[in-house]
């Protein structure tokens, strides 16, 4: 990786493709692109410096199995892996009540069943891996002025002046993306009428590995294990709850949090400041337009409440990287229709899956009538009893099932 | 077709006149020439894989045809010519229509891509003394009059120590179910009269007209399409599509 610097008023540079975006996935995908020598620039508003700092983003990202592999293939895992924490048993059940389901990594053959990492060493172990990597640059603080797609390539102006043509434009903007919306890909949101609170723990007693997710009428609540004898709580409530709970003191917080996590872990300090978030599903009618493809969270963005959220963004960045490089080394044209075709529909069903399961368990757990409670807690009992589908779900949630690009098979591209 | 016109010889009219009419569409991959597009991905990884081989480069490099002259013989709109070129090879294409060479060009130019295109046929260039490392002749001996001549010009063409590669159509009653009925009647994928199944020629035919000609046949591979997957790949099966490498020592 290398900062762009170009005088405004030289000629446009040529690269393969334009990551709109420098959020987890954009330098996903930028160091997965660079790992096979594509030229990529990674065009970021904010700048480098206040992406990895602690008080930007609270939030912690949970890493299947598939998205390690994927991680250890392009490079960046190296830089990771001592800040990762793994996750050796999940349990998860109803808030008092006798039916859970535990996963236990030996099951799936000994290795852990996926590691817990700060968002913001994630960013800087993508930006470490991208300073070796010469065929990426970062554009970082810029603002896009113009994508014109309409040409033979796409024309991308920054606002600084600095101008680059490439075969390919994809936009890693998050939820809410420019790109998208200029494109005219319209999109579908469902207000899930929560509120997410994040926020980082310290307790004496090791937590030796285990997550836990528990799920209360009034929304789902998780604890997930980090370095040090500290955990992330990522904590679901309905808004009226939410508002009532993020207005309490930091001792009544920590109360409410004892009450749903038990004292297993004994007395709870919080590390850092709380944050909030309005949680929205948001899902484009199209992942594709001309010369265009909408990766991670700008394609779709899942409830957060089964830790898949990055996990089915670093399918698509998989994905492209995979169309892109084989195409690159056949000399066609990284950014033709056939390519987008190809990814449209790679893609599709496996975000359609995920979507619904995501927001159906959310659903079902956030629902208080009696014959729906009756129904998880045989439901739950049953996935307890049943190997088989148990472990089918559990290699799923590891990102190990389908039709995986190289990837995220551990294979280089 | 019994007479050959003087300066073309190896070139049916008829056909030049058919694809003349497509010059517009050739690089609309829903078009006319989308089985061609579908096959592109397939036929461009054997012949990209022959290539690195014979001329010992790495298939995963950005341009492993740097440094080597290519033609690519009925280039249409330059589907072959333009990876190619993209994979580091200094390219010709040659088609004896000239409004498809004019529309090859400027798809060229705009991909800013540096590709000499002339409206020309094999025996032009031969009379040239013109010389190549690789030839590749795609899907284009089953439309010529006189395929043993079209042999002969590739075999002048190429250098010592060069590489042929062609794919083409076998003359089986399976080629002519999926490739004629098929493709040009069921599927409309292709323009019907597209194909003329007398003109189909076996990998045997092909091979013993190579050796003729002083070509060493190195590689044959079949192509199927696959439904499911809507997309084509390597097969044993030669009996419909095929590529066939040859050298020259």
């Amino acid at each position: 990786m290398s900062y762009v610097a170009i005088m405004p008023s030289e000629a446009a540079d040529r690269v393969d493709v334009v990551v709109v975006g420098g959020g987890l996935t954009g330098l996903a995908l930028g160091a997965a692109l660079g790992s096979a020598d594509i030229d990529v620039v990674v065009v970021e508003r904010q700048s480098i410096p206040r992406l990895v700092a602690t008080t930007y983003d609270g939030r912690v990202t949970a890493i299947a199995r598939g998205s390690k592999l994927l991680l250890e293939a392009v490079g960046v895992w190296p830089h990771l892996a001592p800040q990762a924490q793994p996750i050796l048993d999940i349990v998860v059940g109803e808030g008092g009540s006798p039916a859970t389901v535990h996963y236990d990594h030996r099951e799936v053959g000994g290795e852990p069943l996926g590691w817990i990492a700060e968002n913001r060493h994630i960013r800087e172990a993508l930006l470490a891996r991208l300073s070796t990597l010469p065929s990426v640059r970062l554009a970082a603080p810029a603002t896009i002025a113009e994508i014109d797609r309409d040409g033979p390539q796409v024309r991308l102006g920054l606002a600084d002046g600095r101008t680059f043509h490439a075969a390919l434009v994809a936009a890693a903007e998050g939820k809410e993306s420019a790109t998208r919306a200029a494109a005219g890909i319209g999109v579908r949101r469902w207000d899930y009428e929560q509120t997410g609170i994040v926020c980082t723990l310290r307790h004496p007693r090791p937590h030796r590995g285990l997550a836990l997710e528990r799920f209360f009428p009034d929304g789902p609540f998780a604890r997930l294990p980090l370095r040090g004898d500290r955990s992330s709580i990522v904590w679901a409530l309905r808004r009226d709850r939410a508002a009532l709970v993020t207005a309490l003191d930091d001792r009544g917080f920590l109360g409410e949090v004892a009450d749903r996590l038990g004292d297993e872990l004994g007395d709870l300090a919080l590390e850092g400041p709380r944050w909030a978030y309005p949680l929205v599903l948001v899902w484009a009618d199209r992942y594709v337009d001309r010369r265009l493809v909408l990766v991670g969270d700008t394609a779709r963005g899942i409830h957060p409440i089964a830790g898949q959220g990055w996990n089915l963004a670093l399918r698509d960045v998989a994905a492209i990287a995979e169309l892109v490089v084989d195409r690159v080394r056949l000399g066609l044209d990284p950014g033709d229709a056939a390519a987008l075709e190809r990814y449209a529909a790679w893609r599709r069903f496996d975000s359609l899956v995920l979507v619904a399961v995501t927001d159906g368990i959310n659903r079902l757990f956030a629902n208080d009538l009696l014959p729906v409670q009756m129904a998880r807690n045989l439901g739950l009992a049953a996935v307890e009893r049943l190997p088989v589908a148990k472990r089918f779900f559990m290699r799923h949630a590891m990102g190990l099932v389908g039709d995986l690009p190289r990837l995220m098979r551990g294979l280089p591209l | 077709m019994q007479q050959r016109a003087p300066q073309a010889p190896a070139v049916d009219p008829r056909e030049v006149e058919r694809f003349r009419e497509l010059a517009d569409r050739w690089w609309d991959p829903d078009g006319p020439m989308r089985p061609l597009h579908r096959l592109g991905p397939c036929r461009l990884g054997w012949l990209r894989d022959q290539a690195v081989r014979h001329f010992r480069r790495s298939a995963t490099a950005r341009t492993p045809l740097a440094g080597l002259e290519a033609l690519d013989v009925g280039c249409g709109g330059g589907l072959v010519a333009e990876p190619l070129a993209r994979l580091g090879a200094r390219v010709t294409g040659i088609d004896p229509a000239d409004d498809i060479v004019a529309a090859a060009a400027q798809h060229a130019e705009l991909a800013g891509l540096p590709i000499t295109y002339r409206a020309a046929t094999t025996g032009d260039l031969v009379a040239e003394g013109r010389g190549f490392d690789l030839v590749t002749a795609l899907e284009v001996i089953e439309h010529v009059p006189e395929p043993e001549a079209l042999v002969g010009d590739l075999a002048r063409l190429v250098r010592p120590g060069g590489l042929v590669v062609l794919s083409t159509l076998s003359r089986t009653w399976r080629a002519w179910l999926l490739g004629i009925v098929g493709a040009e009647y069921l599927l409309g994928w292709l323009p019907p009269g597209t194909h003329n199944w007398n003109r189909f020629v076996t990998p045997a035919e092909l091979t013993h007209m190579l050796r003729t000609q002083g070509l060493r046949a190195t590689a044959l591979v079949g192509i199927a399409y696959d439904p499911a997957q809507a997309v084509f790949h390597m097969v044993r099966d030669t009996s419909v599509n095929y590529m066939l490498a040859a050298v020259r020592d």
